[in-house]
């Protein structure tokens, strides 16, 4: 009995390693990031609407919003404009878009065919602020409280089961413990 | 001389040139970083830095390697960080800020990934203390159980 013990004991800790290890990477793609719980970098761009105007970080301080990075390249994007536009039309929160790495005259056409679901348009021609937010990838979607912290961070075409999951309690919570 | 080789036989040395020429053609086209900086110092910097950096939008290839648009505009970053004295150090910091360690093609040690580092240790540090354990068993039994075999095979 004593000498099947030790390995048994080994086995035991081996598989509670292992399991934690599986139950921690349920996308493996997808890369928790570092700003989460930070505050949103700062930027101070072009509002791709209105010529002339630009949009800064401190503007928005004071509510919550949602800092959508998208391109008229982007595939997922397409995906996700229908469901962006309902989000607006629910007038819980803004939606502030990133034109990454796009053509300004392509993306107010994209705009204008699909609909513009956003308050502001704002255009990151060299990518640097989306470096700032460390996005690797468009479509990413961050929610943004009215402290100016990041506190949630969706990568991938933005889905109403997304939305309703991790972006509305995080809103309703803070209104909650406000009043 | 060359011009004896090519009389020595006719239309090879053309062809080998050509094959040449297409050889150096597509070293070229796979640089995809042409990047060259003025002072060679920094210049073997920006290549190790960018060698080491995980391009996150094709997570096997280094930022040096990558051929989309967000590499270059990493490559950039590194670029203009090193061309304004910026430490090595200082690029390293800057992109795990923003993305994370998993920037890094080499990890940083951590508290985090401390028995990553000190597992193997451990565990081969246990098992030579659970191999000397049986070797110290085994050796505490031998003298009597052989002893006697021997005696018979001397006989």
């Amino acid at each position: 009995m004593n000498r099947f013990l030790l390995p048994l004991g080994v086995f035991v800790l081996l598989a509670v390693v292992l399991a934690i290890g599986i139950r921690h990477s349920p996308d493996k793609g997808i890369i928790v990031s570092p700003l989460l719980g930070k505050a949103a970098p700062e930027f101070s761009l072009p509002v791709l609407t209105e010529a002339g105007r630009t949009l800064r970080s401190s503007d928005l301080r004071g509510r919550w919003y949602v800092f959508n990075v998208w391109g008229t390249w982007c595939p997922s994007c397409r995906e996700e404009h229908g469901f962006l536009l309902e989000v607006q039309k629910s007038g819980r929160v803004p939606l502030i878009g990133l034109d990454w790495r796009d053509d300004d005259a392509q993306a107010r056409a994209w705009l204008a065919q699909l609909g513009n679901p956003y308050e502001t348009v704002i255009v990151d021609r060299e990518g640097r602020t989306a470096i700032d937010w460390g996005v690797y990838g468009a479509p990413e979607t961050f929610l943004v409280n009215p402290q100016g912290i990041v506190v949630y961070k969706h990568v991938g075409a933005l889905t109403r089961e997304a939305w309703e999951t991790e972006f509305l309690p995080r809103i309703s919570a803070q209104a909650a413990a406000r009043s | 001389m060359p011009v004896k080789s090519s009389q020595a036989a006719p239309g090879r040395p053309g062809w080998v040139a050509l094959i040449a020429c297409a050889l150096l053609g597509v070293s070229a086209a796979w640089a995809i970083d042409p990047t060259e900086l003025p002072d060679p110092k920094l210049q073997a910097r920006y290549l190790a830095l960018t060698h080491e950096l995980r391009c996150m939008q094709c997570q096997n290839q280094s930022i040096a390697d990558s051929p989309v648009g967000l590499a270059s505009d990493l490559r950039r970053e590194v670029r203009d960080m090193l061309v304004a004295g910026k430490s090595d150090e200082d690029v390293r910091n800057f992109m795990v800020a923003r993305y994370g360690e998993f920037i890094l093609f080499r990890p940083r040690f951590s508290a985090r990934n401390a028995w990553l580092w000190f597992g193997p240790v451990v565990l081969l540090a246990l098992g030579c203390f659970v191999a000397i354990r049986i070797l110290r068993q085994r050796a505490a039994l031998l003298p009597q159980d052989t002893e006697p075999v021997d005696e018979d095979l001397r006989s």
